[in-house]
C-alpha cells in the first residue's frame, strides 16, 4: 500500500463522493482518499477516532482521565436519558395518562444539587495531579526554544547536550504547492512533512519554551501531550519526557494569518547515541558555516546574504516592500538609510530605538547585521551603491 | 377582556392616535411587535447569510487541498461566519423574542422606550451592511477568527476597522436594547404580576440584559484598545511596545464567557415554557429555575480563562479555572432534572415545539457533557483549538440556542402570524434539521480527538472521511433551513394556514394567550386585573 500512489482529479473525486454519500455514509468511509492513505505512526491515522497513542507519562493521564470522563458523561447519560425517553414511551396523552400534580420539592433539589457537585469536584480532583505535573518545568535534562513565525518554527538548543545548535524548520513546499493545486496525491504525511525536524533524545526531559516573532502561535504535538501559545514578546514554557523512539507529529494550533495550516511540527525522538551523534554533526556544520568577522565581502554577496537576514527577521514588520506599515518606519527612502555615514543605521540595529518599537538586533552576527544593512542600503529605491562590512560592526559595537 | 383591548368595539387600527402605514411603520415603528417582526427578519437573513459562509467552508473541507477558497479568504469566511452568526443572528433572535413576548407576557402596552426601541434596531441594518462590505475593502475582511485576537488583529486591512466600527454599534444596540428590556421588565409588569410569578422566559431575559450590560462595553474597550493600537500608536497589545496580547483575551473572554449565557439563558427561558405547556403539568422547580438562572450568571464572570488554558496560565490559575467552569455543570444539571421531572408523569402531546424542546434539551446536554470534558485542563491541553471545540460550541449553539428558537417560533408564531404552522412541515424541519445537525457535527468529535486543528484551509489526509461526512451534513441541514423559510415561516406571513384560536396549546399558560390571534397591535393599554398566579386576564 506505501508505495501505491493514486492521483485523484478533482472532478472526479468529487462525483465519487457525491455518490458514495448518495448510497450511504457507511459505503463512503471504505472508498476515496482515504483508501489510498495509510496511517502516519506518531501523526494522525487513518478516520482516527481517539486520542493519539501517548508516548509521554502526561499523555498517558490525559488519556485516562478522557477515558473516565467518557465513562462518567455516558452514565449520567444513560441514567438522565433513560429517565427521559421513559417518561416521553409512557407518559403519553395518546396512551391515555393523566397528568400528575406534583411540584416544588425543597429536598429533591438539594439532592439533584449535591449529587452533581460532588461529581464535578471529583472530576477536578481526578485531574488536579496531571494539571501540577504538566506545569512543573524544572530540572530538565534539555531546553529549546521554538520560536514560532509567520510561517515557520525556529528552533535553538539553549541549554543541554547540543547547546548552541539552532536551526528553521518548514514546511515541504511540494506538499504546500500539491495543497494549492487542490489535485492530491495520497500522500500519508501530507502537510506534516518539513525539512528539518526537531531532534531530541529518549527518556529525557526536554524543557520547550516558547515564543514568536510576529502573532501568537502554537506548539502542539498530541502524542507527545503538549500545546503551548507562542506568544510574541513573552516566553512561556511546557515539557515532555518521550518514552519512545519515533517520529511525531503536530501543527500550529492557534490562527496566525493566512499559512496557518502550512507549520507543521515534526519532533524525531532518537536514542540518547543518535541524539549524541547528531548533536556534535549539527554543531561541526555550523562551525563550517560561520562567518569570519573579518573577512572582506563583496557587494553581491552581501545583498545575497541581507535579503535572506531581511525575510527572517525584518519582513514581519517593515514588510518585502520596505514600506512599512502603520506605526511601523519604511525603510524604503528612509534618510537614515540613505545617509552616507554608517554608523547610524549600524546603531539603529544595535540599540533599537523608539522605546524597543524597533527591537536591538544585537543578537545577529556582525555579518549579518553588515548583510542585512547594505541589502536596505540597496533595495527598492534606495540605490546608494554602499557595502557596509563586518568589520564596521565590530567596531561599532565597541 | 377589555383590559386586553383597549376600546372595545373599535378596531385597534383606527387608534386616535393612527398608526403609520407602508415603510414608515417599519422605518418608524415604535411599536414592539413591529420592531419584533423586524428582528427576527433581519436575524434569519443574517443566519442565511452566515449560513452560506458556513456552507463555503464545509465544500472546502470537502476534501484535502484547496479547491474552491484560497487560504486567506477560508480565514475571512470563518471569522465573518462567526460574527455574524453570534452578532447578526442569535443575539438579535432574541432580542426579537424579547420584544414580542416580554410585554405580552408581563401584561404591559408596549417596551418601556419605544423610542429607544427604534434606534436599537435601526443600529443594527447598517452595521451588518458594514460588516458584509468588509468582504469588498482591499485585503477582503478581517481573518483573525471571531475572537480577534491581537496581535493579528494588527496585520489586517481597513477591514478591520470597519469590523470593529460595526461591532460599536451592535454593541450599542445590544445595551440598549437592555436597558430597555429591565425597565420593561421591572416597572411595567401588570398589578399582580410580582417577580416570582413572572413567566421564565422573562425572567431568563432579564438576567441576561444584565449580562450584556456588564459586558458589552467590556468588548467595546477591547476592540477599541485594537484600534488605538492599530492607528494612534499605542501598544495595548502590540509586543514591539511592550503591550501584551495575553492581556487582550483576557479583555475579550471576560465579556465572551458571560456572552455564551448570553445566547443560551433565554433559550432555557424558552423551553421552560414549551416543556410545562405540552407535558400538561407545572413546571417542577419554578423557584429553583430562577435561582439556577443566577447562579449561571454570577458564576459566568469567574471561568473565563479556561479559553486560555494552552497561554501558559500558573498552575494555581489553571485549577482555578478548572474547578469554577466544572461548577457551571450544577446550576445547568439542576435545569435539566427539571425540565426531566416536569416531563415525568405527565400527560405529553408532541407538537413541532416540543420536538424541538426535547431535542434542545438532549443535543444540548451532548454539549454539556464535552464542555466538562474540555474544563478539565490536561484534556484541554489535547482538545484545545482541535474541531471537538467546534463540535462542542456547536452543540450548545446551534442544538441549543437554535432549537429553542425554533421551539418558540412554532410556539408562540400562531399569536403572531394569526395562523397555525403546518404540523407535518414542522415535523419534517425538526427532524432533518435533528439529522443533520449530528451527521454534520458528531463527526467533528473524532476529528478534534485525532488533533485537527480548528481554522484550517487544509489538513492531512488521514481527516478525509469525516469531513466528508460533515460537510454532506451541513449541506442537508442548510437545506433544511431553507424549507423552513419556504414552506413554514412565508405561509405564515401570507396568513396562508388554518386560523389560529387565541390559545392554540391545551396546557400552555400566560398572559400571552389571554389575547386574540393574531395579537392585536395595540395590547394590555390599561393595565389588567390578574388571577392569583397571574396567568389569566380576569377583567
Amino acid at each position: 500500500m506505501k508505495t501505491m500512489k493514486m492521483t485523484l482529479e478533482m472532478t472526479s473525486a468529487l462525483r465519487h463522493r457525491l455518490g458514495a454519500a448518495a448510497l450511504g455514509l457507511g459505503v463512503m468511509l471504505s472508498c476515496g482518499l482515504a483508501h489510498a492513505v495509510n496511517n502516519l505512526p506518531g501523526g494522525p491515522a487513518v478516520n482516527q477516532i481517539d486520542l493519539h497513542p501517548p508516548v509521554t507519562k502526561i499523555a498517558e493521564q490525559q488519556q485516562w482521565l478522557h477515558n473516565v470522563m467518557l465513562v462518567v458523561c455516558l452514565l449520567i447519560f444513560i441514567a438522565v436519558f433513560g429517565v427521559m425517553f421513559y417518561s416521553i414511551l409512557r407518559h403519553r396523552k395518546s396512551l391515555g395518562h393523566k397528568p400528575a400534580n406534583f411540584h416544588e420539592s425543597v429536598a429533591v433539589e438539594i439532592a439533584w444539587t449535591i449529587v452533581p457537585f460532588v461529581i464535578v469536584i471529583g472530576m477536578g480532583a481526578m485531574a488536579t495531579r496531571t494539571v501540577v505535573a504538566m506545569k512543573d518545568t524544572s530540572n530538565a535534562d534539555l531546553t529549546i526554544k521554538a520560536t514560532g513565525q509567520q510561517w515557520k518554527w525556529g528552533y535553538e538548543y539553549l541549554k543541554g547536550e547540543g547547546e548552541g545548535v539552532g536551526f528553521y524548520s518548514t514546511l515541504d513546499v511540494t506538499q504546500r504547492q500539491m495543497s494549492d493545486s487542490g489535485k492530491l496525491v495520497a500522500t500519508d504525511n501530507y502537510l506534516l512533512k518539513v525539512d528539518n525536524p526537531l531532534v531530541v533524545p529518549v527518556d529525557r526531559k526536554v524543557r520547550i519554551i516558547t515564543t514568536a516573532g510576529d502573532v501568537i502561535h502554537a506548539f502542539a504535538v498530541p502524542s507527545l501531550g503538549v500545546q503551548q501559545d507562542a506568544i510574541p514578546g513573552f516566553v512561556r514554557d511546557t515539557w515532555f519526557r518521550a518514552e519512545k523512539v519515533g517520529d511525531y507529529y503536530g501543527q500550529c494550533a492557534k490562527l496566525c494569518g493566512k499559512e496557518h495550516a502550512y507549520m507543521p511540527i515534526h519532533v524525531k525522538v532518537v536514542s540518547q547515541a543518535d541524539y549524541t551523534k547528531w548533536a556534535d554533526g549539527k554543531k561541526k556544520e555550523l562551525l563550517a558555516a560561520a562567518d569570519d568577522p573579518t573577512k572582506e565581502w563583496k557587494l553581491e554577496e552581501l545583498l545575497a546574504r541581507g535579503e535572506q537576514v531581511y525575510k527572517g527577521n525584518c519582513a514581519a514588520c517593515h514588510q518585502a516592500s520596505g514600506k512599512g506599515a502603520g506605526p511601523i518606519k519604511p525603510l524604503d527612502g528612509a534618510a537614515v538609510v540613505l545617509d552616507a555615514d554608517h554608523t547610524k543605521q549600524i546603531m539603529v540595529l544595535l540599540n533599537g530605538q523608539n522605546n524597543g518599537a524597533m527591537p536591538s538586533w544585537k543578537a545577529l552576527s556582525d555579518t549579518e547585521i553588515a548583510a542585512v544593512i547594505t541589502y536596505t542600503k540597496n533595495n527598492w529605491s534606495n540605490k546608494t551603491g554602499q557595502a557596509v562590512q563586518p568589520s564596521e560592526v565590530v567596531a561599532a559595537r565597541k | 377582556m377589555s383590559a386586553v383591548l383597549d376600546h372595545p368595539g373599535h378596531h385597534t387600527d383606527d387608534h386616535d392616535h393612527g398608526h403609520p402605514h407602508g415603510w414608515r411603520r417599519w422605518l418608524f415603528a415604535t411599536n414592539h411587535k413591529d420592531i419584533g417582526t423586524m428582528y427576527l427578519l433581519f436575524s434569519f437573513a443574517m443566519f442565511i447569510a452566515g449560513g452560506i459562509m458556513a456552507l463555503v467552508i464545509r465544500a472546502e473541507l470537502f476534501q484535502p487541498g484547496l479547491q474552491f477558497v484560497n487560504p486567506e479568504l477560508f480565514n475571512q469566511l470563518t471569522t465573518m461566519h462567526g460574527l455574524i452568526m453570534v452578532f447578526g443572528a442569535i443575539m438579535p433572535a432574541f432580542v426579537g423574542f424579547a420584544n414580542w413576548m416580554i410585554p405580552l407576557q408581563i401584561g404591559a402596552a408596549d417596551m418601556a422606550f419605544a423610542r429607544m426601541n427604534n434606534l436599537s434596531f435601526w443600529l443594527l441594518v447598517p452595521a451588518a451592511a458594514m460588516l458584509l462590505s468588509s468582504f469588498l475593502l482591499p485585503g477582503g475582511a478581517p481573518a483573525t477568527g471571531w475572537t480577534l485576537y491581537a496581535p493579528l488583529t494588527l496585520q489586517m486591512g481597513p477591514s478591520m476597522d470597519a469590523g470593529i466600527f460595526a461591532m460599536h454599534i451592535m454593541g450599542a444596540s445590544s445595551i440598549m436594547g437592555s436597558i430597555n428590556i429591565i425597565v420593561t421588565v421591572l416597572n411595567m409588569r401588570a398589578p399582580g404580576m410580582t417577580l416570582m410569578k413572572m413567566p421564565l422566559f422573562s425572567w431568563t431575559w432579564l438576567i441576561t440584559a444584565f449580562l450584556l450590560i456588564a459586558v458589552m462595553p467590556v468588548l467595546a474597550g477591547a476592540i477599541t484598545m485594537t484600534l488605538t493600537d492599530r492607528h494612534f500608536g499605542t501598544s495595548f497589545f502590540n509586543p514591539a511596545g511592550g503591550g501584551d496580547p495575553v492581556m487582550y483575551q483576557h479583555i475579550f473572554w471576560f465579556f465572551g464567557h458571560p456572552e455564551v449565557y448570553i445566547m443560551i439563558l433565554p433559550a432555557f427561558g424558552i423551553v421552560s415554557a414549551i416543556i410545562p405547556a405540552f407535558a400538561r403539568k407545572r413546571l417542577f422547580g419554578y423557584t429553583s429555575m430562577v435561582y439556577a438562572t443566577s447562579s449561571i450568571a454570577v458564576l459566568s464572570f469567574i471561568v473565563w480563562a479556561h479559553h486560555m488554558f494552552t497561554s501558559g496560565m500558573p498552575v494555581t490559575g489553571q485549577l482555578f479555572f478548572m474547578y469554577a467552569t466544572m461548577l457551571i455543570a450544577v446550576p445547568t444539571g439542576v435545569k435539566i432534572f427539571n425540565w426531566i421531572a416536569t416531563m415525568w408523569k405527565g400527560s405529553m402531546t408532541f407538537e413541532t415545539p416540543m420536538l424541538f424542546a426535547i431535542g434542545f434539551i438532549f443535543v444540548f446536554t451532548m454539549g454539556g457533557f464535552t464542555g466538562l470534558i474540555l474544563a478539565m485542563a490536561p484534556i484541554d491541553i489535547q482538545l484545545h483549538d482541535t474541531y471537538y471545540v467546534v463540535a462542542h460550541f456547536h452543540y450548545v449553539l446551534v442544538a441549543g440556542s437554535l432549537y429553542a428558537m425554533f421551539a418558540g417560533y412554532y410556539y408562540w408564531s400562531p399569536k403572531w402570524t394569526g395562523v397555525m404552522y403546518s404540523e407535518t412541515r414542522g415535523k419534517i424541519h425538526f427532524w432533518g434539521s435533528l439529522i443533520f445537525f449530528n451527521v454534520t457535527f458528531f463527526p467533528m468529535h473524532f476529528l478534534g480527538l485525532a488533533g485537527m486543528p480548528r481554522r484550517y484551509a487544509d489538513y492531512p489526509m488521514q481527516f478525509t472521511d469525516f469531513n466528508a461526512i460533515a460537510s454532506v451534513g451541513a449541506f442537508g441541514f442548510g437545506l433544511m433551513q431553507v424549507y423552513f423559510f419556504a414552506f413554514v415561516v412565508w405561509p405564515a406571513m401570507r396568513g396562508q394556514g388554518a386560523p389560529a384560536p387565541q390559545k392554540p396549546w391545551e396546557a400552555a399558560e400566560g398572559l400571552e394567550w389571554e389575547v386574540p390571534s393574531p395579537a392585536p397591535w395595540h395590547t394590555f393599554e390599561t393595565p389588567p386585573k390578574l388571577d392569583v398566579t397571574a396567568t389569566r386576564v380576569i377583567g
